[in-house]
């Protein structure tokens, strides 16, 4: 996984709570066996009308977020199905962070296997990023954004940040453990299945 | 001070970790379908990585199959593809596959149970979040996103941050539990709770209320955890889980010495503390019906849809949500339930189509048909569901009353296979997500029990079952 660096970007504010991952990545596109090329798809229901034509009113059609890096959203976000395609959708679209007063566990989960950071901030906090037009800067060294004239500090699971910060591959760590995962085996009482 | 269920599961099966910080935690079985794991697949070819226990990893296809005649190709390619994809990946690594033609195929939280594969006690996990359902037996049992199947393959071992403990206690009796069932129960407890209420938690029903359920009744409930945001939903396992275990296809050689040990071990201690609790009185609850475009936006059958204000309780980010929610749901509110006209009727998925579950609704129906203007359509849970039914002669009474009985899977559920619902259409349904487009773009779905389902699939529209004889 690459690292994650410092990000620089305006925000796309999806003003909405309980967004779940149906919408994020509706099912028709869950059939194929690749993780690439899901970022057309994303929030598809939404983002096109019933020709597939762009949907003028929805925040991601509108040009001024074009190169924007950071998804700003409402309580909940990603709950509903544990599709991991969910976050590919997002990370392959182009956002690298997702700011939420809250996250569903399994989505924010998914998040960090595959170099997206979820920012948890309070409600008054993400209210007031909505109508955030400036660049936004997300340090996770630092745990902080700021833009020219705010800053908030965030928080962060320090074996997560260490994660995205280094891009570590979170199997070859564990295989690192074999030893403990065999002793833990020799002790188990649970028959296999078959 | 005491543990509670959950934490004595989560102890014996940590593998490495610190206080602070996530726990390695040792998975005893893992279930995978065609959807989520390709990718994992791939990822082990690529780094050159075994499965690590095939013989604690069992798998079977049921998102997108069709449910037609299994004897027909299937006409969608890319579903065709995952389908193949799951099998060479299966006999590449070694894994049990119940493929598509297999007499034990089936929703894989239906077929877990049924096989003798889920115990008590036990880790499951599952790229499907409605892994909960297996926590009915005592097991933490949770969905995990592709990459955590790839990591549990790899190394039988899931990274988690100890989830926060959540009792909820259901108390009182059903007054008409042939009416009121499992599903209205946990439709109340999301009402109540929220879709969010229970993040970050491992959630433990208790109370009579629960104990007084069938083994299927309780699956229902747990399937639904996610539904109020908790990723995992236990019971703690009776004599109603033993027996039900007990000679299944792959129920454990030394299963009485098991159940001896779980007797002794798998109930939360009195003097336990729960991080967070709320109860619930069935005494006097009522059917439910979904109203919006989340479980919670539910209401009794008997209610009117409520205004976004009322629901909202002051909460503007709600109200705006169910504006939202009854602009696709096309209703208005005050408007009764029971006038709400349906098109589709939705019998199946891993919440509501287990045997328990057809019986019940096949007695709606009493020598009735399906409302001309309806489509009603039955899709069990698995084969063995499927075989059971059409022995008993359930699959008779569907089908003569104009119900579409057909093989097993998924379905409409989410609908990634041909069941789908148009544009426009509205479904009483027995899943669990009422999701704009879950059940096709554009498809408007009401979360009912079983009976509710068949009610007003022969009515056109809503009923409140209390008042149908169903004994």
């Amino acid at each position: 996984m690459e690292k994650f660096q410092k990000i620089k970007s305006i925000i796309s504010p999806l003003d909405q709570v309980n967004v779940d991952t149906d919408q994020i990545i509706p099912k028709q596109f869950l059939k194929l066996v690749q993780k690439s090329g899901f970022g057309k798809y994303l929030f598809f229901n939404w983002r096109y009308d019933k020709n597939e034509n762009p949907e003028p009113n929805f925040v991601l059609n509108d040009k001024k977020y074009k190169n924007s890096k950071i998804l700003l959203t409402g309580a909940n976000f990603g709950c509903g199905s544990s599709r991991e395609h969910a976050v590919w959708a997002i990370k392959d679209y182009g956002f690298s962070v997702i700011i939420a007063p809250s996250f569903a566990d399994i989505f924010y989960s998914n998040c960090f296997k595959n170099g997206v950071l979820p920012i948890i901030l309070n409600e008054g906090i993400v209210e007031q990023l909505k109508n955030e037009k400036e660049e936004l800067e997300i340090d996770l060294e630092n745990q902080i954004l700021k833009t020219k004239s705010k800053q908030f500090s965030f928080d962060i699971d320090s074996h997560k940040k260490k994660i995205l910060l280094e891009g570590l591959d979170d199997i070859s760590l564990t295989l690192k453990l074999e030893s403990k995962i065999s002793e833990f085996e020799k002790k188990s009482k649970v028959p296999s299945v078959l | 001070m005491g543990k509670t269920l959950f934490e004595k599961i989560w102890d014996s099966h940590i593998v490495a970790g610190k206080e602070q910080g996530p726990s390695l935690i040792y998975v005893d079985r893992h279930l995978v379908h065609e959807v989520t794991s390709p990718q994992a697949f791939d990822g082990l070819r690529l780094n050159n990585r075994k499965v690590r226990r095939p013989d604690l990893t069992i798998a079977t296809m049921d998102h997108n199959v069709p449910t037609n005649d299994r004897s027909l190709p299937i006409l969608d390619q890319t579903s065709a593809i995952q389908i193949e994809t799951l099998k060479k990946n299966c006999r590449d690594f070694g894994i049990k596959l119940f493929d598509i033609n297999s007499p034990n195929q089936g929703i894989v939280h239906v077929i877990g149970p049924q096989l003798g594969i889920t115990l008590p006690g036990t880790t499951i996990v599952c790229g499907d979040s409605h892994t909960s359902t297996h926590g009915a037996f005592g097991a933490l049992a949770f969905g995990i996103g592709t990459s955590e199947v790839e990591h549990v393959l790899a190394s039988q071992t899931i990274w988690l941050e100890k989830p926060k403990s959540f009792e909820i206690k259901v108390m009182g009796k059903r007054k008409n539990p042939h009416a009121v069932t499992a599903k209205d129960i946990i439709l109340s407890i999301i009402k109540n709770i929220g879709t969010a209420g229970g993040t970050g938690t491992v959630v433990e029903y208790s109370g009579e209320g629960v104990k007084d359920l069938s083994m299927e009744q309780r699956m229902t409930i747990c399937n639904m955890s996610i539904e109020g945001g908790a990723r995992a939903g236990l019971i703690a396992p009776d004599e109603k889980t033993f027996d039900y275990l007990r000679n299944r296809k792959y129920t454990p050689k030394n299963y009485e010495s098991l159940v001896d040990y779980w007797k002794k071990n798998l109930k939360t201690d009195p003097d336990a503390k729960f991080d967070k609790t709320f109860t619930l009185s069935i005494d006097n609850i009522a059917p439910q019906v979904s109203w919006g475009t989340n479980p919670g936006m539910t209401c009794d059958v008997s209610d009117s849809i409520p205004t976004p204000q009322d629901f909202s309780k002051g909460d503007k980010n709600q109200e705006k949500a169910a504006e939202k929610a009854l602009e696709y749901m096309d209703l208005k509110s005050g408007t009764p339930i029971t006038e709400i006209t349906i098109d589709r009727v939705f019998i199946g998925s891993c919440t509501n189509a287990r045997l328990d579950d057809l019986i019940e609704a096949s007695k709606v129906i009493n020598g009735q048909k399906v409302s001309e203007n309806v489509r009603a359509m039955v899709v069990p849970g698995s084969q063995m569901v499927k075989k059971q039914a059409e022995e008993m002669g359930i699959d008779k009474i569907f089908t003569k009353a104009n119900f579409e009985w057909r093989e097993s899977g998924c379905s409409m559920c989410l609908g990634m296979n041909p069941d789908i619902l148009s544009p426009g259409e509205r479904c009483a349904s027995t899943s669990n997500r009422n999701f704009e487009g879950r059940q096709g773009t554009g498809g408007r779905t009401h979360l009912v029990s079983p009976v509710m389902a068949a009610a007003a699939a022969i009515e056109g529209h809503f009923v409140d079952v209390r008042k149908i004889n169903l004994n």
